[in-house]
């Protein structure tokens, strides 16, 4: 079995950041790297990465959180649906992950609505959605289903399953959404970066293959990265090095687990129920081909086609919340005059503060103020 | 406002929620030594040229039954810790029990024989009690007050620039052994909790090297090591650095702390001590600590220092800086 422990090890990353210190010395300007992937960021904050690097090397964080971005209209219309569900005598069981239940908008958070005495229960994946909907044949069960590639692929599975035992009272809500085009809108909306570091978990599903245009239309080297602090130091070298040389290309640090096809029967399940769409993103704004909606053949698995509900326009953040900034890579949690003050865990005022995947939370966790 | 899990989880909410809702509320709150506002381990009453002091603790862990111990062993561990850890010499015990009707007789003598053998480690003798019954299903509660001796009480109020600090063991054992049998996560090496008294451990070294080289003491229980570490870092007014690889985790812990996202630095301990000394006696009380049977994994993890007064900064495994906050309150519910 591999020694992941090596990935930890003090005395290979102090040798690598001894080569970074060098590279960094010979490209002399300021480098921006970004990253765009929660597990990375806390990868980072956790172990003091920005401590140990180069001034003139910094590590920026994108729209690495999926339920930070998903859209305050998808929440309460989901809201919306619960009461008049509840309206026609039909009390829907709602489920989604701990992060979602909290996640703030203007009409209040899922938990506000389960403090009204509707049926909201936290599960730690979408199986349990299945088994509270197996256990409930004569109640509606809904998932209300965020996430990237890696938490698409088993939603797939678990629809083909649904699918399969014509299980009738499963339906979803699919908030799902995909990185790559994230990536390239913050390109063309003008956010500066001279590499990105390439979430390891979304590429085992989409493969190298899967990022390749981001470097070749763009000219954006890249580097996946596993999550171990020796893994993301590593990146950082190998796009320093490409950056001296002024060259783009995709490299793989992460080849323990991705491949350059990626899992193509993922791909294949998610394609089979998903297809891709334009899409909003709270505090981005719509980007073209980023979201995953239900397939027409499947619609009778979208709890939206079930209950049609009207939501009126809302604001995506609270005056002041620099989420939006945070989610570009263009401020740090540390820029925002609500940080650590009004806005804090357990009274957040923006969603980056709410997700264990969101920048704030993870710069509040573990104090990164260095 | 309604009462919610996290006001009792330890943290800083459940902090907040002592200061604002229950110490405004009562108006006699000291009897001439380390007062109740102090939020310390335990309270003390000078007596003569020593000190009486005082605690109490109540116990709601669920299951009563776990690896490595009981409700029974935990509730007589838990107050002559806190005793312990203010310098005191536990002199007497006091055992109040709420059960449910009921509740298995088998399975409350198991719990009392198991409460003997620990008070008989200490040694501690149990003088006084009181039994309630009720239909609520609370399984069983066990409230335990706790009565000791000290001749130089320390607080956690007491660290200086300089100071060395210790752990007395392993980091994470109790909260990491409840949290992953209750999910039902099977490990190789089964986890179990640490829970003990260390009243031998901190005797052993106060006699190497006197109280007064005892600067600071706490038994770092609901929320874990960061708590414990950061309310004395606040209270004492010094910074506190610690050193990631110096930090003594079970590999098991370790592993259900992956597995689980739980950090093993917020979780409970129930049978260890963070103690902060003279840095002239460190090794000494390192070595004496060692000679213990409890405290044979001990190590110095860090110390204090001039700089972020009232914070505690994490030198990680690679060598990075961060700040090690205290969760906002212990992530494992019905741990003690």
């Amino acid at each position: 079995m591999l020694d992941l422990k090596i990935f930890e090890n003090r005395e290979l990353a102090q040798k690598i950041l001894q080569a970074i210190r060098r590279e960094a010395e010979r490209i002399e300007r300021e480098v921006r790297l970004m990253h765009v992937c929660g597990t990375h960021e806390d990868t980072v904050t956790r172990s003091g990465i920005r401590s140990l690097l180069p001034e003139n090397v910094k590590i920026v964080s994108g729209p690495g959180c999926p339920v930070c971005i998903t859209p305050v209209e998808d929440i309460v219309r989901m809201q919306e649906i619960m009461r008049k569900a509840r309206e026609k005598g039909d009390e829907i069981i709602l489920t989604t992950f701990g992060d979602m239940y909290k996640i703030p908008t203007p009409r209040g958070s899922f938990s506000d609505l389960k403090g009204e005495g509707y049926d909201i229960r936290i599960v730690y994946s979408i199986y349990d959605t299945y088994k509270i909907a197996r256990e409930n044949p004569d109640r509606l069960v809904v998932h209300f289903s965020p996430g990237f590639e890696t938490t698409t692929a088993p939603a797939a599975g678990m629809l083909e399953t649904v699918a399969g035992e014509k299980l009738e009272n499963f339906k979803i809500y699919s908030v799902h959404r995909l990185t790559p085009p994230a990536v390239e809108a913050l390109v063309k909306q003008g956010t500066v970066f001279d590499g990105l570091i390439t979430p390891g978990h979304v590429s085992t599903i989409i493969g190298v293959k899967g990022w390749e245009y981001i470097t070749s239309e763009y000219g954006i080297p890249q580097v996946i990265a596993g999550f171990e602090p020796v893994d993301f130091l590593i990146g950082v070298l190998l796009l320093l090095r490409m950056i001296r040389d002024g060259e783009a290309r995709i490299e793989n640090e992460y080849t323990r687990a991705v491949r350059y096809e990626g899992n193509t029967k993922a791909q294949e399940l998610i394609d089979r129920f998903f297809e891709v769409k334009d899409a909003k993103w709270r505090a981005l704004g719509v980007i073209p081909a980023s979201g995953l909606e239900l397939r027409g053949e499947w619609k009778d698995l979208d709890i939206k086609n079930i209950y049609k509900v009207k939501v009126p326009k809302l604001p995506d953040l609270e005056k002041g919340c620099l989420c939006g900034a945070v989610l570009r890579g263009m401020a740090l949690p540390t820029d925002c005059p609500l940080f650590g003050k009004e806005c804090t865990p357990r009274h957040p005022v923006g969603p980056c503060m709410v997700s264990y995947e969101g920048t704030c939370s993870i710069f509040y966790k573990y104090g990164a103020l260095f | 406002m309604k009462i919610r899990l996290e006001h009792g989880a330890g943290g800083e909410l459940m902090e907040e929620f002592i200061r604002d809702v229950i110490l405004k509320n009562l108006t006699l709150k000291s009897a001439g030594g380390i007062d109740l506002e102090a939020l310390d381990d335990g309270a003390t009453i000078p007596f003569g040229d020593k000190h009486i002091v005082f605690t109490i603790d109540g116990h709601t862990v669920k299951p009563l039954f776990f690896p490595g111990g009981d409700i029974g062993r935990l509730a007589v561990s838990g107050t002559v810790n806190d005793l312990a850890v203010m310098g005191a010499k536990p002199l007497a015990l006091a055992n109040s029990m709420i059960i449910e009707a009921g509740f298995d007789e088998t399975s409350l003598e198991k719990i009392l024989r198991s409460m003997d053998e620990t008070s008989k480690e200490v040694p501690v003798p149990i003088i006084t009690g009181d039994t309630k019954v009720v239909e609520d299903r609370i399984g069983m509660f066990v409230i335990t007050a706790g009565i000791g001796i000290a001749e130089r009480p320390v607080s956690d109020a007491g660290a200086q620039v300089g100071d060395v600090v210790l752990v007395s063991g392993t980091i994470g054992d109790h909260g990491m052994a409840i949290m992953s049998y209750r999910e039902g996560i099977a490990f190789e090496s089964d986890l179990r909790s640490d829970v003990s008294p260390v009243w031998d451990v901190v005797k052993t070294v106060a006699d190497a090297i006197g109280w007064e080289n005892i600067h600071a003491m706490k038994d770092p229980t609901r929320a874990g090591l960061s708590n414990a570490l950061n309310e004395i870092a606040r209270k004492s007014g010094v910074g506190i650095l610690v050193r990631e690889r110096d930090i003594p985790i079970k590999p098991e812990v370790r592993a259900a702390s992956e597995m689980l996202g739980i950090s093993p630095y917020d979780v409970a301990n129930e049978g260890k001590v963070v103690m902060v000394v003279a840095r002239e006696y460190a090794e000494e009380a390192l070595e004496s600590m060692k000679k213990t049977r409890r405290g044979k994994d001990a190590t110095i993890i860090g110390e204090a220092m001039k700089e972020y007064r009232g914070k505690v900064i994490l030198e990680t495994g690679i060598g990075g800086k961060r700040f090690m906050e205290p969760p906002e309150g212990d992530p494992v519910p019905r741990i003690c």
